[in-house]
């Protein structure tokens, strides 16, 4: 069981929660060609260590939030608000 | 690269088919210890796509022949897939799927409410929430043994020449411009003529060794074994109200599963929200295994794609081979997986019935979503 502190409602279970995938893609930009389009949609670091990641607390405040958690341990290091940019780890996947 | 059931597969195809026994197939750690040990073993073609039922009924058709040709009991059993629906929407979209695998000639039969009483007793059909409505049935599908899936292919493969290399992990990729010439190891250095990766669950952190970035998620997915009873349970069960799939194995021991847990993780473990969810509807479906002590759990790292289906595919890089990209749909396709990448490699062309599976189909627009959901893995 992972539990999210959410800054609005305090330490909550995962089942709280709907995982919304990789928070550390950018969307090119507009006039960047199909291939970065393509990139953006379809391919993922998918990293064995830290990754940024969005989670909606669907079941409490329902904000979306950007959590930086670790794939092997599970280990969560920092949660934050969908809007504020998260402090990354050197080994972090951009 | 991979000494699971995809590397091993195909390295004995590559062998006994195509001829090529110049093949050393490397693995971190003792083969068949990743997923092809850690599935719930079913087999089956029952998929809806025309170009997923030709590759999924190609597999069940090696696997109809395989213990003769490995001569190795894998104890395949075509005991039969039954699919329960509990809506009318669902009846008609199993409809549609069992009609396009008639059409093309694999087996699916209707099954109706009372059928699915006397098939499964066990089953409670009035269950509150969730009545049975009724079930479509393969049944050619089945389980086979697992660990001598492994061991079968490997020992096939042996002796038809293949090297089979454990306790040697892969450190790093050999490389002139764009064009892979071998692995480095923790046992030395291999020069080779093409390289293939066949490492599921893992395939994004050895393919970012070569540079590459794969349309691919790392997923765990949960099985649990209970404590061995009395025969109760003769075909392979899934409900339809919720992701709950179940059989009985020869022990006695009720076999089940249902969905990954939802989010990125490369821990060969499952965590306990999902378990319980699994367990709620195991007793939905089955109230009499309510009180079954689970025995064990366990969990495999799942390569998730992005539309749902694997990849067998060149890749950017001239002499490196993917197989990869599983889902939770690895098992049952392993001797296709094995079969259409040995012909990858032995032929340099995709195989008939795996050319939808290349890497290309994502930037090209020609995905092959099972369900529809798009590129969400953790949805598929």
């Amino acid at each position: 069981m992972l539990r999210i502190h959410c800054p609005w409602c305090g330490t909550r279970d995962e089942s709280e929660f709907r995982y919304r995938g990789d928070a550390g893609r950018v969307r090119p930009a507009h006039e960047a060609g199909l291939a970065s389009f393509s990139a953006h949609v379809y391919e993922r670091a998918n990293p064995r260590g830290w990754h940024l990641e969005w989670w909606l607390h669907v079941a409490g405040c329902r904000q979306l939030l950007k959590v930086l958690r670790h794939t092997q341990s599970h280990e969560i290091r920092w949660v934050g608000r969908a809007e504020e940019p998260a402090p990354l780890p050197e080994d972090c996947a951009p | 690269m991979g000494g699971g059931g995809h590397g091993l597969a195909t390295a004995y195809y590559l062998a006994t088919e195509y001829g090529i026994r110049d093949v050393a197939v490397v693995e971190r750690g003792p083969i068949g210890l990743g997923n092809v040990g850690r599935n719930t073993t079913i087999i089956r073609s029952n998929y809806f796509l025309p170009d997923n039922i030709r590759f999924y009924e190609f597999s069940l058709k090696l696997w109809e022949g395989l213990e003769r040709r490995l001569n190795f009991n894998a104890m395949v059993s075509q005991r039969g897939t039954l699919n329960l629906f509990h809506t009318e929407a669902q009846r008609d979209l199993m409809t549609r799927r069992a009609n396009q695998m008639r059409l093309l000639g694999v087996d699916a039969e209707a099954v109706s409410r009372d059928e699915v009483r006397s098939l499964v007793p066990l089953v409670d059909l009035d269950n509150g929430r969730y009545p049975v409505l009724g079930g479509f049935l393969q049944p050619r599908g089945g389980t086979v043994r697992h660990d001598a899936v492994a061991w079968g292919y490997a020992r096939g493969a042996s002796e038809a020449g293949v090297d089979i290399i454990e306790h040697c992990e892969v450190t790093g990729l050999r490389r002139e411009g764009a064009r892979i010439t071998g692995v480095e190891t923790t046992r030395g250095p291999i020069a080779a003529e093409i390289v293939c990766l066949a490492v599921a669950g893992h395939s994004s952190v050895l393919a970012a060794m070569a540079g590459l970035t794969l349309p691919i998620e790392s997923h765990v997915l949960q099985a649990f074994v209970t404590e061995g009873i009395k025969p109760v349970l003769d075909v392979v069960l899934t409900y339809g109200a919720g992701h709950f799939y179940v059989s009985q194995s020869d022990k006695g021991g009720l076999v089940f599963g249902g969905a990954i847990d939802g989010y990125n993780t490369y821990g060969q473990r499952g965590t306990l929200p999902m378990a319980e969810e699994v367990a709620a509807s195991a007793v939905t479906l089955l109230p009499g295994v309510a009180r079954l002590k689970i025995l064990r759990q366990w969990g495999g790292v799942m390569d998730m794609t992005m539309d749902g289906s694997p990849i067998i595919s060149r890749t950017p890089l001239a002499g490196l081979i993917f197989n990869g990209g599983w889902c939770y749909g690895g098992f049952k396709a392993i001797p296709a997986g094995g079969m259409t990448t040995a012909h990858l490699i032995a032929r340099g062309e995709a195989h008939p019935v795996a050319t939808h599976l290349d890497l290309a189909r994502f930037a090209a627009g020609r995905t092959c979503d099972e369900r529809g959901i798009g590129p969400y893995p953790y949805l598929h």
